[in-house]
């Protein structure tokens, strides 16, 4: 659906992105992330046509940006950088005129569609009042109204969740999984981990314009060859696992083991009770933060 | 994506009021022309402003040269340096471009909007001045007004002859249509900073700084060799379309320079549109 080969932005003596090679596959849910400044937004924006790359190729939906971006852009729904409307107009409106700007969409089917968006992100039932007096959640609902207007084959995804109440941000996942199980690729850009590990299939993780990690988030969560244990007898429990202990909090034990059944009926047998058994994931903080520096928003002294 | 457009500028309410500040200045100086009982003498005060209070039927002319200089070229300057620049503060400049609507066609979109503005608030200024006029000061020599005695009936021209209503009539489209190219070349000037800046303001403070620098310059003896190049050069020559025979050479040589200042400007806008990363 989108790859880019040694992709390049530089503004002045500034590196945006450097050298990225994007694969991004049908069907996925893809997390792109990076902390602030790594040059997410630039990337995005470059994929949409509407920054030119320095060098470097671009393949969306199988043609190239920009020179064929008019072809590939309707079949695409976006959010950049947060949403954006006109203060003085109702939502309805808006999406209207959004519409109506863009070829192929027949006016009789308009406000159908409209009404569908509308629905789809949980704005049904909104009522006349200009943009300017909608919440941050709101805006962020019609932004993504806005996107979903021509049902497209790729959703691109600047943060979405901005601004969205705990319920909210649950309701556009559960949205966007729905999407995405009816054939809509999505691609998600954020620099929360906790969105992008709930989410997503995918993950590349970008820093300071690089690309630096790239694959599935099973392969990245993979088991990292211990077991945590938890058990009203952790005495007894050290004894029988001598050797394999690595650490001990309370009740709580962490035991290099690679399979937690054959730990268990261990132990069992040995007479310890077990409360709680299972084995230590890796999580995508660890990942990410094992292949990421600093943000670029942080300007401490080095070292 | 022109009626898109048009729909967006009808919607905006600030559009209305500067179409009806427009409208106001000339109403306001009706007003005190009629409630006054003489008339500004002939040469001083406004264009056409004398011979208004001996008939309504020339207020629109009068209104025209009101709101000319400063008035109607500070609205298209507003409207026109929100164009592009508006979209990109407002952010919705970047969902426009990934709709998509081409950026040539969002550029050319924007100039026909402005252009249709610029000529409807213009009608609308003529109409109400013209109802304004004949409420004001009816048609034909009022007697009980001072003035010149022995005015003829019917307009007169400035080169003295009268002039009839049909006449007048096509002299007003004339000078509308003048007016509305003139304005269209200065447009073009603040679209294209437009495009340049992200800031709506900043743009048309622009196209007000090219304002007067071509009024201040106008006045300067020592410009003399520019002055046929300015843009506010030949503004004034709508007038020409109300003497007898019409006075057709600076006509002709100000469309020929509007053309020239709409076709570089614009190209240049285009140009740096089409090629611009839009960051906004």
């Amino acid at each position: 659906m989108i790859v880019t080969r040694a992709l390049t932005k530089r503004y002045g003596r500034t590196l945006a992105v450097d050298a990225v090679d994007l694969a991004v596959r049908e069907g996925d849910r893809y997390g792109f992330l990076g902390p602030n400044g790594s040059g997410k937004t630039t990337l995005v924006r470059m994929l949409l046509g509407l920054v030119y790359a320095t060098s470097g190729e671009i393949e969306v939906l199988g043609k190239p940006v920009p020179k064929r971006v008019a072809e590939v852009l309707p079949q695409v729904g976006a959010l950049v950088e947060g949403p954006a409307a006109y203060p003085h107009l109702s939502g309805r409106r808006n999406l209207s005129l959004l519409d109506a700007a863009g070829r192929g969409g027949g006016r009789r089917t308009r406000r159908q569609r409209i009404d569908d968006a509308l629905e789809q992100v949980g704005l049904a039932a909104v009522d006349q009042r200009p943009v300017k007096a909608y919440s941050l959640g709101m805006r962020q609902r019609l932004g993504l109204a806005g996107a979903l207007l021509r049902k497209p084959r790729l959703l691109v995804l600047d943060e979405p969740t901005n601004g969205l109440d705990p319920q909210g941000i649950k309701e556009i996942r559960e949205l966007l999984v729905e999407l995405n199980a009816g054939g809509t690729t999505v691609f998600l850009s954020s620099h929360l981990l906790a969105e992008v590990e709930q989410l997503c299939t995918r993950v590349g993780v970008v820093d300071r314009g690089r690309l630096v990690l790239e694959d599935d988030l099973d392969t990245l969560r993979a088991a990292t060859g211990r077991v945590l244990v938890g058990t009203p007898d952790p005495a007894e429990a050290a004894a029988v696992l001598d050797g394999q202990l690595e650490s001990r909090v309370g009740d709580r034990l962490v035991i290099r083991h690679s399979d937690p059944a054959a730990l268990n009926a261990m132990l069992v047998e040995a007479g310890v009770r077990v409360t709680s058994i299972h084995a230590e994931q890796r999580t995508l903080e660890q990942v990410v933060l094992d292949v990421t520096g600093p943000g670029s928003d942080r300007f401490g002294a080095a070292g | 994506m022109i009626l898109v457009e048009l729909r967006k500028l009808a919607l905006r309410p600030r559009v209305w009021v500067s179409v009806l500040l427009l409208c106001l200045l000339p109403a306001i100086v009706g007003v005190f022309l009629a409630t006054a009982d003489f008339a500004p003498p002939p040469g001083q005060g406004g264009a056409f402003l004398s011979a208004v209070v001996s008939d309504g039927a020339l207020f629109p002319a009068a209104a025209l040269a009101l709101v000319l200089p400063l008035f109607l070229p500070i609205a298209v300057a507003v409207t026109a340096g929100d164009s592009i620049a508006g979209e990109a503060s407002t952010g919705t400049l970047r969902y426009l471009l990934v709709r998509p609507v081409g950026r040539t066609r969002l550029l050319g979109a924007k100039m026909v909007a402005l252009a249709v503005y610029v000529t409807a608030a213009i009608v609308i200024v003529v109409l109400t001045s013209l109802v304004l006029g004949v409420i004001l000061f009816g048609t034909g020599g009022t007697p009980g007004v001072a003035g010149p005695g022995g005015q003829p009936t019917g307009v007169t021209s400035l080169s003295g002859q009268s002039l009839s209503s049909s006449g007048l009539g096509l002299r007003l489209l004339g000078a509308v249509s003048y007016i509305v190219v003139s304005m269209l070349g200065f447009a073009a000037i603040t679209v294209f900073l437009s495009t340049v800046s992200d800031s709506a303001l900043g743009a048309a403070l622009g196209g007000l700084a090219v304002l007067i620098t071509s009024s201040v310059l106008e006045t300067l003896d020592a410009a003399a060799s520019v002055k046929p190049y300015l843009p506010t050069h030949y503004w004034l020559s709508w007038i020409d379309f109300f003497r007898d025979p019409v006075l057709w050479r600076n006509i002709d040589h100000g469309l020929l320079l509007q053309a020239g200042y709409i076709v570089v400007f614009f190209g240049a806008a285009w140009a740096n549109f089409a090629t611009k990363d839009v960051t906004s």
